[in-house]
C-alpha cells in the first residue's frame, strides 16, 4: 500500500499499473481535470502540479510534471493540484489566490489550456518567496511551462504582482496556519509509523504480474532487484515516462529509488563530494554550484525546474545517452560511480561506464549508488557551454565541458569531454593532448581545437547537422580564451585587454 | 510596458466598448475549471478511437493483417474507408483529402483505419498492433523538384502589372536572390480532438475543438450521408488553433462520428501529440526567388518575384494561401512594375495548411528582404529604402489593381522613430560593433500592411442570434469561435454597448451549429468584424423594436428615445432595462432576434488577376534589437517596440494580447522552430523536445507595445481593425534585425543571405558567408 495526500484529502492506494502517471491517474481515475495534458512528455508543463515532501521533518514544495512522476512516487508525498487553490465554487476575482488573481489582472490567460500548469508553478515559487524574486528567478520558475497564445509578456507581470497583495502569508500552503497543516500532521504520523514496521510498500495489480516496490534501504533494493531481475529502477523517471508515453512501452515490474537513504546524500569531504544517484538534481545544484560555479550553465539549462525537481543524476547516467549534460561534466571532473549488488561494491570511472549509444557497464542486478567527484585542487579549471536551438528547456546539440589543472602557466591533466558528438559521452583526446603542458593562449587553444574531427565524426540529426557540431565546437575554443583572458591577466601573459569584451548573448537565462 | 489606451467614444458615458475587460474565461482557466471536451465527464459505456497511420510516404496498401489488434482485450472493432457510408472525401474546397485511405498512401501517417477500444491507451496500444505491407513508390519530397517535375495541386496564378522584366533590365542597379523560408507547426496546447454521440434521431451530436464548426457539421453529415440538420456540432471553447483547427480538426470528428456510427456508443478521437505534429497539417515552407531593379536613391523600378508554396499532398486551402502570398509580396511598398507568380507545389508530405497569416508572410518576408538587400547594396540605411517605397497618394495601386487609401504607416514610423530612439540606438550600435569581436548587435525596423477579408467572397459573412430572457439578462450566440483571442468578450462588449447595459448581464457561450447555421470558420482575423457587426445588428432590431413597443406602450414618440445607463429613457420618464424587458413580455413581444452581416465591396477577378479583395489594411511596425554571437550563431532579442493600427480598439487589453503573442509566435517561426524531416519524409522533429517554440526567457527584456492612435476608414463595428494575424508578421522585424547584425561583419555593405528559421546553425553559415565575402572584397580592392 502507499499513502498521501491529494489536497486536503488522505488516499491509500493498493492496486494500480505500474506506470501510471499522476496526470492520468488524476485525470481518469479521480475526475480531477484542471491539470492538463499538452505533450506527454514533460516538455510544455501543462500538466504541472506541486509535490511536497518531507525532509528532515519539513515539509518542502516543489513544481513537477503529473505526465513524468509515477503515481507510485507519491507515497509520503503531499501532492496540490490546482483545484486546491481556491475552494469557492464560483469565486470572485479577490476571493483567487494571488497567483491565480495576478493572472487574471495581467490578461495572462488567452487560451487558457496551459494556464493551470502555469499558476501551479507560479505557485511553487510563490510558497519559495516572501516577495518578488525577480525576473531571473521567475524565469527558472516558469522556463519548463510554455505558452503559445500570450508571448509570456503579461504572466512575467502576473509573477511580479502576486507579490503586491496584502496578507501574503494566509495563501502560504505551507504556512501553519494553513487549512491542510491537520491532515499533513496526520500523514507525517503514518508514514513515522510505516517505517517503523519496516516494510516494502508495495502495489500490484491482482491476477497480473505487475509491481511497483518502494525499497526503504539499499539492501531491500538490491535483493529485489536480484530477485527481479527484469523490473526497472525509477527515480523521476523523467526519460522513462516518455517510454511509456510515446512508445507505450510498458514495464511489469518497477522499483522506485527514491526511499533509499543511501541514493539520496549529499556529502563534501575532504575526498571531494558524494551525490546520491536518486538526488533530485535541485537539491543539490546550489551547493554543486558554490564549489563549481561554472558549472552553473549546464546546470541551469538543464531540462525545465519541473524536470531539475524530478531528474536526478543516476537516472540520466544509467541511460547513457549521448547527449545526457551532466555525462560530460562528470568526465571532466573525473568522477566515479559507486555500483552495488548484492555482490558486493565496485568503483568504476565514469568515461568507462558508457558503453554505446544507451549501453552502460551495469549488470542486471546492480544499482549506481552515487557518483564521486574528486575534492577540487586550487589550479583546477572548468569551462562548460552548452548549445541548443532554445537556451531553455532543450537538449544539447553539443555540450563540452574542458578541465585542467594550471600549473606553472601550462595547462595538464587536460579533459575535453563532449556530448553529442558521438554515441556516448566523450573525451576528445587529441584535443587534450595537444593542450597537456601547453600554455594557455588562443594559439594553444586554436591548434587543439582543429583536432576535434580526429576525435569525433558527429552524426547529422534534427538538433544539428555534422558540419555545425564541428565547426561551433571548435569555435567555442575561442569563446574559452575570451571568457579566460581576464582572468588570467594577472599571469605575465602579454594581451590585449580583453576583460571588457562581452562573450555571450543577453539572454534572462545566461 | 503595456499601454492600455483606449477609444474615442463619449467619455462621459459608461461605454463597455474601449474597456479593457477581463477575458470572459479567465477566472473559470485560472482554477482549472474552464471545461475542454478532453475534460468532459465520458458517458457511461463511450469508447475511444484511434487511427492506424501509415509509415510511407507514396505507394500503396498491398494487405492489411488486424487479427493481432482484434485479439487485444477490450478492442472493439477496426474500420476502413469501406466502412463509410457517404464520402470518403472531407476536402474544404477541392477534391483529395481522404479521410481513410483506400490503396494509394500520398504522405506519412495518413490514416488507414480506425480502431475503437474500450479505453484510449488500448485503442492506441492496438493501432500499432495492425500489419500492413506496402509497396512504396518514389515519394516527392524536395519542392526543387516539384518545381522541375511541375507537380501543383492547383494551376499557378500570376499578378502582373507593366513589364517587369523590362522595367529590371532599364534600372541603374539591380539584386536578385531567394529565400528557403520555414513552415511552422501551430503547437496549440490541446491537440486535435472530438466526441461524437448518436442522437435518438440517427444523428451525430458533435463536441469538437475546431474553427469551424459547420464545416465540421457538413463533412459529418457528408460522411455518414446525413442531411445536415441530422448533425449538431458544439463547440465551446479550443485550447489554442492558430489555423490549426480550421480544416484540421474535421478529419478527427469524422472519424469518431463513423466510430459512433457503428458502435451506436460515444466515441473520442484524441491525438497523441507526436501523431497531431505527424498527421496535421501546418504552416507552409516557401521557396521564393526575386529579382529587382531600383535607382540611385533605391527606389524601385520593377520586380519579378517567383513564390512557391510547399503544399504537401493536397490542396486543403492552398490555392487561397498561395494567393494571399501573392497579394503581400509587396506588403507596403508600392512597385511600378510586378510579376508575381505563385506556385502550389504538391509533395509527399501532410497538406499543410492554414496558420496565423495564411501565407501573408511567407510573400511579406520577400518585400521587407528586397528593402534589406536594397539598402545594403547602395550603402543606405534600410529604414530609409523603406520609408522611400512606401505606397503613398498617387503611388497607391497594388499589383493586384487594388487602391491603397489609407497612408498611415509614414505617420507612424515617424513616431516609432522617435520613441523607439532608432537614429541614436543605430549609431551606438554601430560603435559598439565596432569594439565587440564576438557579439554583434543588430536593429531593424519593418512596417506590416495586411489585407483584411477572405479572399473567398462566400465566406464573408456572419450570423448571431440574440436572447433576451423575461429578467433582463441576455443571451448572444454567434458563428465565430472562442480560441483564447477574446471573441465572446468582444461581442459581450458590442452587444452592451448596443443596448446600453451592463457586461454582467450579458452571456455568450458555446457556438452551436443549431444556433447560428452556415457559419464561416473563425479565421483570416475576422472574428469581430463579422461576428460582432452580425452581433450588433441583432442588437439594433432588437433595439428598435423596444423602441417601438415602447412608444406605443408609454405614448411618446421614439423620437429622442435612447438606452443609456441600463435604462431606457424617453420623453415621459424611464424605466430600467429589466422592467423594460419584463413589460415587454408581458405584452407578448418577442425578445428573441437573429443578425446578420456581410463584407461590402469586396471581389476579386481571377481571370484578369485583379480586384477588390480586400475591405481594408490593417497597419503596424516593430522595431527590433537582437544580439548575435559569432562563434556559434546564438541569437537574441533584447528589445522590441511595436506601435500597432487596430483602429479603434473595442478591448485594449486583448488586442494587445493578440499582438504581444502574435509577435513573439512570429519570432519563432523565424528563428527557433526548426520543421526537419528525414529522406523518407517522416518528420523527424515530431515532439515539443526537437520543435522549439519561444519559451519565457526568449520574451525580451523590453517588450513595449502601444496602439497607435485611430479609426477604421471602413465602416467596421465601432470603427475597430482585425487583429489577429497582422502582427505576427512584425516577426519579421528580428530577423530583419539578425541580418543587419551580421551585415556588420561586412561594414553595412552586404547582408548575407538567412534562410529561416534563422537557428544558430543558419546564423553560423550566414556568418562564414559575411565572411568570405569580405575576405574576397579585400582581395579585390587589393588587386585593385
Amino acid at each position: 500500500m502507499i499513502q498521501f495526500l491529494l489536497n486536503n484529502e488522505m488516499i491509500q492506494l493498493t492496486k494500480f499499473v505500474p506506470n501510471m502517471s499522476i496526470l492520468d491517474w488524476l485525470r481518469t481515475n479521480m475526475g480531477k481535470v484542471g491539470s492538463k495534458e499538452g505533450c506527454a512528455t514533460g516538455d510544455c508543463g501543462a500538466c504541472t502540479v506541486v509535490i511536497g515532501d518531507l525532509i528532515n521533518g519539513q515539509w518542502h514544495y516543489k513544481s513537477i510534471n503529473g505526465c513524468l512522476m509515477l503515481l507510485g512516487n507519491l507515497h509520503g508525498k503531499h501532492l496540490l493540484t490546482v483545484e486546491a487553490l481556491t475552494t469557492k465554487p464560483n469565486p470572485s476575482l479577490e476571493q483567487l489566490h494571488p497567483v491565480q488573481r495576478a493572472m487574471v489582472e495581467c490578461h495572462g490567460s488567452q487560451c487558457g489550456f496551459c494556464t493551470p500548469g502555469f499558476i501551479m508553478s507560479l505557485f511553487a515559487l510563490y510558497m519559495s518567496h516572501k516577495s518578488y524574486p525577480g525576473r531571473e528567478a521567475v524565469i527558472q520558475a516558469l522556463g519548463g511551462n510554455l505558452c503559445r497564445c500570450t508571448g509570456y509578456e503579461p504572466i512575467l507581470k502576473a509573477a511580479e504582482k502576486c507579490f503586491s497583495y496584502p496578507d501574503n502569508d494566509q495563501s502560504n500552503i505551507a504556512h501553519k496556519d494553513h487549512r491542510f497543516s491537520q491532515q499533513v500532521a496526520v500523514l507525517t504520523t503514518n508514514l513515522e509509523k510505516a517505517l517503523a514496521d519496516n516494510e516494502i510498500p508495495t502495489v500490484s495489480l491482482d491476477g497480473e504480474n505487475q509491481q511497483f516496490y518502494l525499497p526503504q534501504s539499499l539492501k531491500q533494493l538490491c535483493e529485489l532487484k536480484a530477485n527481479n531481475p527484469q523490473a526497472q529502477f525509477v527515480a523521476g523517471a523523467t526519460d522513462l515516462s516518455v517510454e511509456f508515453s510515446q512508445l507505450i512501452n510498458q514495464k511489469q515490474q518497477l522499483i522506485s529509488v527514491r526511499y533509499c537513504s543511501e541514493l539520496m546524500v549529499f556529502e563534501e569531504s575532504e575526498q571531494g563530494l558524494e551525490i546520491g544517484a536518486a538526488l533530485p538534481y535541485s537539491e543539490f545544484i546550489d551547493k554543486f554550484c558554490h564549489i563549481y560555479p561554472e558549472a552553473h550553465e549546464l546546470f541551469e539549462r538543464l531540462g525545465s525546474l519541473q524536470v531539475r525537481n524530478a531528474g536526478s543524476l543516476g537516472g540520466s547516467i544509467a541511460n547513457a545517452s549521448p547527449i545526457g549534460d551532466p555525462a560530460p561534466l562528470l568526465i571532466a571532473l573525473d568522477a566515479q560511480l559507486k555500483l552495488q549488488s548484492i555482490r558486493g561494491e565496485r568503483l568504476i570511472p565514469i568515461d568507462e561506464f558508457f558503453l554505446d549509444y544507451r549501453k552502460a557497464q551495469l549488470a542486471e542486478d546492480e544499482v549506481i549508488v552515487s557518483i564521486h567527484v574528486p575534492k577540487r585542487q586550487e589550479t583546477f579549471k572548468l569551462s562548460c557551454h552548452k548549445i541548443s536551438k532554445r537556451i531553455e528547456d532543450d537538449i544539447s546539440a553539443v555540450c563540452l565541458v574542458l578541465s585542467y589543472q594550471l600549473e606553472n602557466e601550462k595547462m595538464q591533466q587536460v579533459k575535453c569531454a563532449m556530448g553529442g558528438m558521438a554515441a556516448t559521452p566523450a573525451l576528445a583526446k587529441n584535443v587534450a593532448a595537444a593542450l597537456n603542458g601547453q600554455a594557455f593562449n588562443l594559439d594553444t587553444l586554436q591548434t587543439a581545437a582543429s583536432k576535434i574531427a580526429e576525435d569525433f565524426q558527429p552524426l547529422s540529426d534534427v538538433r544539428a547537422s555534422s558540419t555545425y557540431r564541428l565547426q561551433v565546437t571548435k569555435n567555442l575554443f575561442d569563446r574559452i580564451w575570451y571568457q579566460s583572458a581576464g582572468q588570467i591577466q594577472s599571469l605575465s601573459v602579454n594581451l590585449q585587454s580583453t576583460s571588457a569584451i562581452q562573450t555571450r548573448i543577453n539572454h534572462a537565462s545566461l | 510596458m503595456r499601454h492600455f489606451k483606449t477609444d474615442k467614444l463619449d467619455k462621459n458615458k459608461s461605454n463597455a466598448i474601449g474597456q479593457s475587460f477581463i477575458h470572459e474565461s479567465a477566472i473559470k482557466q485560472v482554477t482549472g475549471k474552464a471545461v475542454y471536451i478532453d475534460d468532459r465527464a465520458e458517458e457511461a459505456h463511450s469508447l475511444h478511437a484511434y487511427p492506424v497511420l501509415s509509415t510511407i510516404s507514396s505507394g500503396k496498401v498491398l494487405s492489411i493483417d488486424t487479427s493481432e489488434a482484434l485479439a487485444i482485450a477490450g478492442v472493439i472493432d477496426i474500420y476502413s474507408a469501406k466502412d463509410i457510408p457517404g464520402k470518403n472525401d472531407i476536402s474544404p474546397v477541392f477534391t483529395g483529402d481522404i479521410l481513410l485511405a483506400e490503396e494509394i498512401i500520398s504522405y506519412h501517417s495518413q490514416p488507414i483505419l480506425l480502431v475503437v477500444a474500450n479505453s484510449y491507451q488500448t485503442a492506441r496500444i492496438a493501432a500499432r498492433k495492425v500489419k500492413i505491407e506496402y509497396e512504396k513508390s518514389a515519394a516527392i519530397l524536395d519542392i526543387k523538384e516539384a518545381i522541375k517535375q511541375e507537380s501543383w495541386v492547383r494551376p499557378p496564378h500570376a499578378l502582373n502589372r507593366g513589364d517587369a522584366q523590362q522595367a529590371i533590365k532599364a534600372a541603374k542597379h539591380t539584386v536578385d536572390g531567394e529565400l528557403d523560408i520555414g513552415g511552422q507547426e501551430h503547437f496549440y496546447l490541446e491537440g486535435q480532438i472530438s466526441i461524437a454521440s448518436p442522437t435518438e434521431d440517427g444523428g451525430m451530436f458533435i463536441q469538437t475543438s475546431s474553427q469551424h464548426p459547420s464545416e465540421v457539421q457538413h463533412l459529418v453529415a457528408k460522411v455518414l450521408k446525413q442531411p445536415f440538420n441530422y448533425v449538431t456540432v458544439e463547440m465551446r471553447r479550443m485550447g489554442g488553433a492558430f489555423g490549426g483547427k480550421e480544416t484540421q480538426a474535421a478529419p478527427w470528428a469524422c472519424l469518431a462520428a463513423l466510430a459512433a456510427f457503428h458502435t451506436g456508443r460515444s466515441v473520442k478521437v484524441r491525438l497523441a501529440r507526436g501523431d497531431d505534429f505527424k498527421s496535421t497539417g501546418k504552416r507552409h515552407p516557401f521557396y521564393n526567388t526575386y529579382q529587382v531593379g531600383f535607382d540611385d536613391d533605391g527606389l524601385i523600378e520593377g520586380v519579378d518575384i517567383n513564390i512557391n508554396g510547399y503544399c504537401g499532398h493536397s490542396a486543403d486551402l492552398s490555392d487561397a494561401i498561395v494567393d494571399r502570398a501573392l497579394f503581400h509580396a509587396d506588403n507596403a511598398y508600392y512597385y511600378p512594375s510586378a510579376h508575381i507568380n505563385g506556385n502550389r507545389c504538391r509533395t509527399n508530405t501532410v497538406s499543410n495548411t492554414a496558420y496565423r497569416g495564411f501565407g501573408g508572410p511567407q510573400g511579406m518576408i520577400m518585400a521587407e528582404k528586397i528593402m534589406d538587400d536594397i539598402a545594403y547594396a547602395l550603402g543606405k540605411d534600410p529604414l530609409e529604402i523603406r520609408k522611400l517605397n512606401l505606397y503613398r497618394p498617387g503611388r497607391d495601386l497594388t499589383p493586384y489593381k487594388q487602391k491603397i487609401e489609407q497612408f498611415i504607416l509614414k505617420d507612424m514610423i515617424a513616431q516609432m522613430e522617435q520613441e523607439g530612439d532608432y537614429w541614436a540606438r543605430k549609431a551606438a550600435i554601430k560603435a559598439f560593433n565596432k569594439s565587440s569581436p564576438i557579439i554583434k548587435k543588430g536593429l531593424s525596423l519593418t512596417p506590416v500592411k495586411f489585407g483584411i477579408s477572405f479572399t473567398v467572397q462566400h465566406l464573408n459573412q456572419a450570423g448571431a442570434l440574440l436572447v433576451i430572457y423575461a429578467d433582463g439578462s441576455v443571451h448572444v450566440n454567434h458563428g465565430g469561435t472562442e480560441m483564447g483571442q477574446g471573441l465572446n468578450t468582444k461581442i459581450a462588449q458590442i452587444v452592451a454597448q448596443a443596448l446600453s447595459i451592463d457586461m454582467q448581464h450579458v452571456l455568450v457561450n458555446a457556438t452551436r451549429t443549431d444556433k447560428v447555421p452556415n457559419t464561416s470558420p473563425t479565421a483570416a482575423s475576422s472574428g469581430t468584424d463579422l461576428n460582432g457587426m452580425a452581433a450588433f445588428n441583432a442588437a439594433t432590431t432588437i433595439k428598435e423594436r423596444l423602441f417601438e413597443f415602447a412608444s406605443a406602450h408609454f405614448d411618446v414618440s421614439t423620437e429622442g428615445m435612447l438606452l443609456e445607463n441600463n435604462k431606457l429613457i424617453h420623453e415621459k420618464g424611464e424605466i430600467s432595462f429589466p422592467e423594460l424587458i419584463n413589460l415587454a413580455y408581458l405584452n407578448r413581444i418577442s425578445l428573441s432576434t437573429t443578425g446578420f452581416y456581410s463584407t461590402p465591396e469586396i471581389y476579386y477577378n481571377r481571370d484578369k488577376a485583379e480586384g477588390h479583395p480586400f475591405f481594408y489594411f490593417a497597419y503596424g511596425l516593430a522595431l527590433s534589437e537582437v544580439e548575435v554571437d559569432l562563434l556559434t550563431g546564438e541569437n537574441t532579442l533584447t528589445r522590441v517596440d511595436i506601435l500597432h493600427d487596430v483602429g479603434n480598439s473595442i478591448n485594449p487589453a486583448l488586442d494587445i494580447g493578440q499582438i504581444e503573442g502574435a509577435f513573439i509566435q512570429g519570432m519563432g517561426w523565424l528563428t527557433t522552430e526548426d520543421l526537419s524531416w528525414n529522406k523518407e519524409g517522416v518528420l523527424a522533429s515530431n515532439a515539443p523536445a526537437t520543435y522549439k517554440i519561444p519559451a519565457i526567457g526568449d520574451t525580451p527584456a523590453q517588450f513595449n507595445v502601444k496602439l497607435y492612435d485611430s479609426q477604421n476608414p471602413a465602416t467596421t463595428v465601432f470603427k475597430s481593425k482585425a487583429v489577429g494575424e497582422p502582427p505576427f508578421m512584425l516577426g519579421i522585424s528580428v530577423w530583419s534585425a539578425i541580418r543587419n547584425a551580421l551585415a556588420s561583419i561586412t561594414d553595412y555593405q552586404y547582408a548575407p543571405n538567412l534562410n529561416t528559421p534563422a537557428t544558430a546553425e543558419r546564423v553560423l553559415n550566414a556568418v562564414e558567408v559575411a565572411k568570405q565575402w569580405s575576405e574576397s572584397a579585400k582581395k579585390g580592392a587589393n588587386n585593385a
